[in-house]
């Protein structure tokens, strides 16, 4: 534990990428075969269940500190997060703990079927054996994640140094469904094998945002257009009968939309496909927040199914009669992508094809991105004819192009602190925007929060109004005196009976603070519902 | 109609019948300065008195002022009220304020640490009726660690950065923090250099104390000979071209805020070390409970829960406004008092 405790302090203190590489990299050669899988597990958010919840935790922890539960939950509010909180308060004693990293977690693993005593004297054992950093760890193993600004891929890269395996293969080996408390290091890393190949998804290639302007990126007749759709990345794998689903956040989503069940018995084995998971209610496209009433539902009903049915929007084509044809261009993939969907359109109506676009002027892709809002995607992408699938987020051969936001200068109303590296700041804001009462007086009513778009320095000074022009306290969260205007972005709009104001926002984000206006100049209800298209 | 031996008004902390303010935010006739750092002792009052040690200081940062010193525990009378100054522990000339007035005592702590830093006279418990007390770390998540071992942990964190040829930048605040690292670096491991602040700070305060010579980086210092060695800088220098034109180097924070993990991330700092000049939970309890009071008022900090809290302990514990902003304002805010020239390349 203590190796593991210490690389979690280096990756926290460092914001450069070759230190944190290195470190991970040194770790990965030291450690033991179980520390490393576990390490990879957790790295790659694969903690076990948590066996204790954070109310218990809380408790236990603030009988330690002997603290009234109010001050905890202050201090909580401040910290910002629960296991540095635990951490902080609880007295340091002059024990140790030589336990390693994988004991730990089989530990943690079997607490979940222990009795409430026995998991309060573990854990009150425990904190009182560990340092403050080591105590902070081993909190963490049990609420949640570290955000520690280590992506998968940068762990994949220093395992892939320290292992002298490749690193793309890495990646792959590390997706899908493995058990850290049951695969061995040897299984997981080294063995060259397929026994769980079935639901293994290949890694996403991603897009980055065009830079600088369009006309630099060549011929436009090198390049294919498509919309760029609002839904869930996904990946569906047909093998051996079976349909996996997974999503960009690597998660299996099959049984949430029994929509693509079918796919199994029309699409040939050995099918790979990259495509976007769509509400489609109405027989059209739907904005994501319908999509919402999916996500996150483990049963579907049937009214709902009825309500919002989903369509899976295909963009490419990733494995064909059981290769691997990511290296194909993408125009030959598009071909194989597009025959089969000619093949099968008849026989379901959940599976599209995202349209390819061929256009002879930079000109008309920039008509083209107009037309978004009336196509409901959100700008375009363009993908380079010759571009094979590569691995995770990589300039040059793929560029997304959205559409500019929707803007509005709104009023800010509550402020709440922030976490993380945002800790004991206010920064967490909610934006009110004004609309007549009954009585036809003026009101500013809540439309949406936004916690991002400013800079530390503007944050800082933002912070500092809203300690001074506390009205109410309300737990974590303060009103503020309506003074300050923000300019508000958002690329998306619909009615929604859940938000107060009757519209929901897609991606709402702070553009600019308008020091320039007064609240009266901000705008209204009415004007947002105007954007409604 | 009561009137309280000291009162908040707009002005300050404010002794009516002395016709006296202590720590005054606005010009004033006659103010008691508790320590020179800048949001307690401001400019334009007519009258200063403050500790001896502290005259120096506020002198290098206010210019010619009008100011009387006093001796610790040195009791002076105005218009039937006695007040004496007593150490504070906070840094070199820092007070508390004592004041009584038939038989009642209170006690203003201006800021204070209960630790001896080993430069600053040490805190003395001095006890009162009423105790007018900061509360920048008032919680139970701060609890520091003895200097002893933050001091070892800096000098080793220096080491270990030359061992890998970077220069080690260590930022605070340049009254008083910068000095109390400044005491205590090994000069065996390499040279200290300072920035501009910091160095004419140190200057104004060595004929009070020792401190291991220090080197003013000017245009003639060469980036190569930093290498290995360590800078001495304000927080506010951070991300700055001065800074940049260092490279290759690692930059350390020494500040209670660094406690919390975000409060380092945000400042995009590699190492924090946690070392204050204010009192932890601990100490703040600690030091109420031996003066004895009864009433406590909390000025700044975290004052409104650490008020409650103090109000479950069975005090009479209160919060009042004032423009003190303790170890924030030390970390957050610009304080180049000069522009610093920038190193050379070669």
């Amino acid at each position: 534990m203590k190796n593991f405790a210490q690389l979690i302090k280096t990756l926290d203190s460092s914001n450069k990428t070759n230190v944190k590489v290195d470190a991970l990299t040194t770790y990965f050669k030291n450690a033991s075969p179980e520390d490393k899988v576990w390490t990879i597990a957790i790295l790659s958010h694969r903690r076990p269940p948590r066996p204790v919840n954070t109310t218990l935790l809380r408790l236990w922890a603030n009988e330690l500190a002997n603290i009234p539960l109010w001050l905890f939950e202050e201090s909580y509010h401040i910290v910002g997060d629960l296991a540095e909180t635990i951490a902080l308060i609880i007295p340091t004693t002059n024990e140790h703990s030589d336990k390693s990293l994988t004991e730990f977690l089989q530990e943690i693993i079997s607490l979940k079927r222990k009795t409430d005593s026995e998991k309060k004297e573990y854990l009150q054992q425990n904190w009182m054996a560990l340092n403050y950093y080591e105590r902070f760890v081993f909190t963490k193993l049990i609420t949640g994640s570290f955000r520690i600004g280590v992506s998968q891929k940068l762990m994949t890269r220093a395992l892939s140094k320290a292992e002298n395996v490749d690193e793309d293969a890495l990646a792959y080996k590390l997706m899908g469904n493995w058990n850290p408390n049951t695969i061995t290091f040897q299984e997981l890393i080294l063995d060259e094998k397929s026994s769980d190949y079935l639901s293994k998804p290949y890694p996403f290639y991603l897009a980055y945002p065009i830079e600088g302007e369009i006309e630099d990126l060549g011929n436009p007749e090198d390049w294919s257009i498509e919309h760029k759709w609002d839904g869930i990345r996904s990946q569906t794998i047909i093998r051996d009968n079976e349909i996996y689903v997974w999503s960009r956040g690597e998660e299996l989503v099959s049984d949430k939309y029994p929509e693509f069940q079918s796919f199994a018995e029309i699409i040939p084995n050995g099918t790979v496909i990259d495509a976007e998971i769509l509400a489609f209610p109405d027989n059209q496209i739907g904005t994501f927040n319908d999509l919402q009433a999916r996500i996150g539902r483990k049963t579907i009903s049937a009214n709902l199914l009825e309500k919002v049915p989903v369509i899976l929007k295909a963009y490419d084509i990733l494995e064909w009669e059981g290769k691997d044809i990511r290296n194909l261009p993408y125009i030959e993939r598009r071909k194989l992508l597009e025959d089969l969907y000619n093949e099968i359109k008849d026989l379901t109506t959940s599976f599209r094809l995202s349209e390819r676009i061929s256009l002879t002027s930079w000109e008309d892709v920039t008509k083209e991105r107009e037309r978004a809002r009336e196509m409901r995607s959100e700008g375009l992408m363009l993908k380079r004819n010759t571009s094979p699938y590569q691995v995770g987020r990589k300039k040059g051969d793929w560029w997304k192009w959205k559409i500019e936001p929707l803007v509005i200068d709104a009023v800010l109303t509550y402020a709440m602190r922030g976490h993380g590296r945002r800790s004991n700041l206010f920064t967490d804001y909610t934006f009110a925007l004004w609309q007549n009462n009954e009585n036809g007086e003026k009101e500013l009513v809540t439309f949406a929060k936004a916690y991002s778009g400013l800079t530390d320095a503007e944050f800082r000074k933002v912070d500092d109004f809203i300690k001074k022009n506390t009205l109410e306290r309300f737990g974590p969260v303060r009103s503020v005196t309506p003074k300050l205007v923000f300019e508000i972005g958002f690329e998306g709009i619909s009615l929604s009976k859940r938000h107060k104001s009757g519209i929901a926002t897609r991606f709402p984000r702070i553009l600019r603070w308008r020091q320039d206006k007064k609240i009266e100049e901000a705008n209204s209800i009415e004007d947002l519902k105007n954007m409604i298209s | 109609m009561k009137i309280p031996l000291l009162a908040f008004n707009d002005k300050g902390i404010y002794c009516q019948q002395a016709d006296v303010y202590l720590d005054p935010w606005r010009p004033v006739k006659n103010a008691i300065i508790t320590h020179g750092h800048s949001d307690h002792a401001r400019w334009g009052h007519q009258n200063y008195i403050t500790h001896h040690t502290n005259i120096p200081i506020i002198r290098h940062r206010l210019g010619e002022i009008n100011v009387t010193g006093k001796e610790w525990g040195e009791t002076f009378v105005i218009n039937n009220v006695k007040f004496s100054l007593h150490p504070a522990g906070h840094i070199i000339g820092s007070s508390q304020i004592r004041v009584e007035h038939k038989g009642e005592v209170w006690v203003f702590t201006g800021d204070y640490k209960t630790e001896d830093d080993g430069i600053s006279t040490p805190y003395e418990v001095v006890k009162c009726d009423t105790f007018i007390t900061e509360c920048t770390f008032g919680l139970p998540a701060f609890n520091w660690t003895p200097q002893a071992e933050v001091i070892s942990e800096i000098n080793n964190w220096w080491a270990e950065n030359k061992a890998e040829g970077r220069t080690s930048i260590l930022f605070g605040y340049s009254l008083g923090k910068a000095q109390r690292l400044l005491k205590y670096l090994d000069t065996d491991i390499g040279k200290i250099y300072t920035h501009g602040a910091i160095e004419n700070m140190t200057n104004v305060l060595r004929p009070m104390v020792y401190f291991p010579p220090t080197e003013l980086i000017t245009r003639e210092t060469k980036r190569e000979a930093l290498l290995g060695n360590i800078v001495l800088a304000p927080p506010s220098a951070h991300g700055s071209i001065w800074i940049r034109k260092m490279t290759p180097f690692v930059t350390g924070a020494a500040s209670g805020w660094m406690a919390f993990r975000g409060a380092r991330r945000r400042r995009a700092i590699d190492k924090g070390f946690v070392l204050s000049d204010h009192c932890d939970w601990h100490s703040l309890l600690e030091s109420i409970k031996a003066t004895g009071a009864e009433r406590v008022i909390c000025t700044h900090g975290y004052t409104d829960i650490f008020a409650k809290y103090l109000r479950e302990l069975g005090y009479d514990a209160r919060t009042e406004k004032t423009q003190y902003e303790g170890e924030t304002a030390e970390m957050e805010k610009a304080e180049l008092d000069q522009e610093a020239p920038i190193v050379s390349e070669n």
